[in-house]
């Protein structure tokens, strides 16, 4: 695998504070009372924080397609095991009378 | 960007084989540098997906605890510090910033920012260490720990006791809570809610404290990278180390990244900061 | 061209990776996967034997109806701890570790694998954990069985539960590696030529096989943490007593161990498509099927671990959704036995003792898979979940399958580790006794299951002592089957006769380099220009000078 094209220092930098706003208003969002969507959008927040962490910092971005799958492939396994384990658990009260 | 899937590749690898300078670095199985650094590479995010397995694991049976005892896991959130919390994944962020600077200044030949950037890094790493060492001392300052529900279960700790059941407290609370509330599921007695709650410390104590020691193994990884930096090992050529040291830097923070709100935000807007 | 040499005597190279470097040393720290595969060959094998000593004594307790010769905990022991090390400490390893180790990278016209010391530390991660193993058995053993089943393990038992989890732990870790180095050195490390669609389909297994270690052994390791934490801590993850949920460690446990099991046969299956080829002298039917079928398995195999808990208490939707998807798992492995019977038609077949132990693989296997099917089902589950039924199907599929295919790849591949030819009568008799003796063991194991004899019990009703009569003499029967490879095989290394490059006239780039190989495997960098198995067709693999 020969080089890749790296991103700048100031990219990096664009990154960090995105982050670093991410986490504040994931903090923030918390305090807030959303119902049912509270443990959704704090997900959802830590999954762009992540992408974006796995994208530039981890060079994912700039890599081939094996490493790409690769990524995928782990949290795809993941959710392998987190729906079906939980597709148990939730359908024993389903359709109960 | 190629992969070696196709013949011009084997090809190449073929052709720098008969190129005479060999890089000290390259390991006898390898035909070049390039291949060596995509192996290496390659192989890292292969460990990364044990390490994701192996932490989802954990991730899967606190899920599944969480809806099982959704008030209990809310109390023991709502009883540690969020502003704790938020500060550390600051810093780890900010670790992750001055890693990736790391890399970039490995990748382009600065060896004093590069030796910079990775002090900085082991700071923060510290610094993060640091303040979960006292997020730590103040559950056991509380008689959070768990085994200490109502006098039962581990109990080296000392300082904690069935006077002081710790955890029990809060099971009042929630007992109390949900009664004036008037919910009307038959409620656990306050006993099985200390239980459940226990189960919250037990995986906040276990998916942390897993966390902390990869992040303790990152901290060794970092010192031995800055030990090869200083005496000048890295370069445009070379500097593989450097970036797997900086891929599993930034999944120890991605694992934090996601422990933050699973842990400390629990249902944040019913209880007090 | 032709590499016929019955006019030439076969020599053996004068320098090759046996006699390439002398003493403990070169041994304990070398870099070379055929040396970490021979470490590996020896320790396995050991616990090959191990696992078999304790069968031996289950078997000889089973002679009759009441619990007689050990008391039920002891009874509970030896179950155990014949479970924990052939699963464990031999079949996860078996093929991947030894025979996987020495010819995988040779295969793909590498020097050796992406990571060689890595390669070795997981050798001795192994056999770190193997001191666990061997200390938990010096120290009276574990009596959970394999499977670890909370509560029981987690609390009420005072056996070293904990102590023999921290072994299969190390022993995860172990595999981890292996599989990791497999999965980057067949990406990366390919020869010149060697597309995806020209590797050996030996190769695809290992990868397929590779592929589940890296992804499911983890959960493993993480569930075993949180079971020795449990006993130790009581953090109340697994015990009732302590708010914790049993069903999540069996969801957890059976999460790892059903892939586990594909671990457990994957390789084997690449084996016999190896032997298959050769020994018909005819092109793989249906290459990219065979070669696909592995990923398919790996992938699928990952969906259906609730078939192991539909009497656990699990919900009924659940339960169905895993029946249904354990059906479809089975397709992927049909679809190689076919294609391995398409190859056989009209081949021209030659018996010897590696082809005698895949034509056993084959209709073994096939009576294991159709058994795994019924076992799917949730109605005839039910009624034989935890007795013989499942017994018998599973040791159908792990020695019927796997180590049948263990020893024909052994077999195989013994004159290109050795240089050594093993003697062919006493193993054309011994797989045959082999075949006899399984048979006469396993088999009667799924009537008594069906008649309802339950598994782990010392004791059994007086009515099925004959069936039991008759397995445990298989038993007998199958340990002289196994203990025969283990002399001759040892006897060829001073006395076999020399064989020289290629003694089967196979395809495959590992038969292009001298037996012994050399240290760095080839001589020159091979370059691959034709596809795989191109029996009938005058040879082409050429070799770049």
């Amino acid at each position: 695998m020969a080089e890749h094209a790296h991103p700048t220092p100031k990219l990096y930098f664009i990154i960090f504070i995105t982050l670093a706003f991410f986490t504040c208003a994931t903090w923030a969002i918390a305090f807030l009372d959303l119902g049912i969507f509270n443990p959704i959008v704090a997900l959802a927040i830590a999954c762009t924080k992540a992408t974006l962490v796995i994208l530039f910092f981890m060079h994912i971005r700039y890599s081939d397609r094996l490493t790409m799958l690769t990524v995928s492939l782990g949290f795809f396994w993941l959710m392998i095991l987190i729906t079906l384990s939980l597709s148990d658990y939730l359908s024993r009260t389903l359709l109960v009378r | 960007m190629s992969t070696s899937d196709t013949t011009a590749t084997g090809d190449q690898a073929a052709l720098e084989t008969t190129s005479s300078e060999h890089h000290p670095a390259l390991a006898h199985q390898f035909d070049s540098m390039a291949q060596q650094q995509g192996a290496a590479t390659f192989g890292m995010w292969v460990f990364l997906l044990t390490e994701i397995m192996m932490f989802g694991g954990l991730f899967t049976a606190y899920l599944i605890y969480r809806i099982k005892y959704y008030p209990a896991f809310v109390a023991g959130s709502t009883s540690i510090s969020v502003s704790w919390g938020f500060t550390n994944t600051l810093v780890l962020i900010a670790s992750s910033f001055t890693m990736a600077m790391a890399v970039w200044s490995a990748h382009t030949g600065k060896r004093k920012p590069l030796v910079g950037f990775l002090i900085a890094t082991m700071i923060l790493g510290a610094v993060f260490l640091g303040i979960k060492g006292k997020e730590y001392y103040d559950k056991y300052d509380e008689c959070h720990i768990p085994g200490h529900v109502i006098g039962k279960g581990f109990n080296a700790w000392g300082g904690c006791s069935v006077q002081n059941p710790g955890l029990g407290n809060i099971a009042q609370e929630i007992v109390e809570h949900a009664k004036e509330s008037g919910e009307t599921i038959p409620l656990p007695s306050a006993e099985q809610t200390a239980r459940q709650t226990e189960i919250f410390f037990s995986f906040y104590f276990l998916m942390t404290g897993l966390h902390a020691f990869h992040m303790i193994i990152g901290m060794l990884l970092m010192t031995w990278l800055l030990l090869r930096a200083r005496r000048g090992d890295f370069g445009p050529s070379y500097y593989t180390p450097v970036e797997l040291g900086g891929l599993y830097w930034h999944f120890v923070d991605i694992v934090w990244i996601y422990l933050f709100p699973l842990l400390y935000l629990i249902s944040r807007h019913k209880g007090a900061a | 061209m032709s590499t016929a040499t019955t006019a030439i005597k076969p020599i053996m190279p004068a320098k090759h990776f046996l006699n390439d470097n002398y003493g403990i040393r070169s041994w304990l720290l070398t870099k070379d996967h055929k040396r970490i595969a021979i470490l590996y060959l020896v320790s396995i094998t050991f616990f090959f034997f191990m696992g078999g000593l304790f069968a031996a004594l289950i078997r000889l307790e089973l002679l009759t109806p009441q619990g007689d010769l050990f008391t039920s905990d002891t009874y509970n022991k030896l179950f155990s701890m014949h479970g924990i090390n052939m699963v464990f400490f031999f079949l996860v390893p078996s093929i991947p570790a030894t025979l996987g180790n020495f010819v995988l990278p040779i295969m793909l016209g590498a020097k050796d694998l992406a990571f060689p010391k890595i390669n070795l530390l997981s050798w001795y991660i192994y056999i770190f954990a193997a001191f666990f193993s061997l200390a938990t058995m010096v120290s009276g053993g574990v009596d959970t069985g394999w499977t670890f089943y909370t509560p029981l393990s987690s609390g009420f038992l005072h056996t070293h539960v904990a102590l023999m989890a921290v072994g299969v732990i190390f022993a995860g870790f172990s595999s981890i590696f292996t599989g990791l180095n497999f999965i980057v050195t067949v990406h990366r490390m390919r020869a010149p030529g060697m597309t995806w669609g020209r590797l050996p389909l030996f190769v695809w297994s290992n990868y397929a096989t590779s592929l589940i270690m890296v992804l499911a052994t983890p959960v493993l390791a993480i569930t075993l943490i949180l079971l020795a934490l449990e006993r130790t801590f009581h953090i109340g993850v697994f015990d009732p007593r302590y708010g914790g949920d049993p069903v999540l460690f069996q969801h957890m446990f059976w999460f790892y161990s059903h892939p586990a099991v594909y671990i457990m046969i994957l390789p084997g299956m690449g084996v016999i498509s190896e032997l298959i080829t050769c020994f018909s002298r005819k092109r793989v039917f249906g290459y990219s099927f065979v070669a696909f079928s592995s990923i398919a398995i790996a992938v699928f195999g990952f969906l259906v671990w609730a078939h192991h808990m539909f009497v656990a208490g699990i919900s009924q939707y659940s339960a169905m959704v895993f029946s249904l998807l354990s059906m479809a798992v089975a397709i992927p492995s049909a679809v190689k036995v076919f294609n391995w019977t398409a190859t056989m038609y009209k081949g021209s077949i030659s018996l010897d003792t590696p082809m005698l132990y895949a034509l056993g693989f084959i209709g073994l296997f096939t009576i294991g898979g159709l058994t795994g099917i019924m076992l799917a089902a949730l109605g005839m589950d039910v009624h034989v979940h935890d007795t013989y039924f499942v017994i018998a199907h599973f040791h159908y599929v792990m020695v019927g399958g796997m180590v049948t295919a263990y020893l024909g790849g052994l077999h195989f591949w013994w004159p290109k580790i050795t240089g050594r030819m093993y003697p062919e009568a006493p193993a054309k008799l011994a797989a045959i006794i082999t075949f006899i003796g399984f048979n006469l063991t396993f088999f009667p194991q799924f009537v008594l299951g069906y008649l309802g004899m339950p598994r782990r019990y010392h004791a059994y009703p007086p009515e099925f002592q004959v069936l039991n009569v008759l397995s445990s003499a298989g038993a007998s029967v199958l340990a002289i089957g196994f203990i025969l490879p283990a002399i001759y095989f040892l006897w060829s290394l001073k006395y076999g006769a020399i064989a020289g490059d290629n003694p089967w006239q196979a395809t495959g780039l590992e038969w292009q380099t001298t037996s012994p190989p050399p240290t760095h495997n080839f001589h020159e960098v091979p370059v691959v220009t034709t596809r795989p198995y191109n029996y009938g067709a005058q040879q082409e693999v050429t070799v770049v000078h």
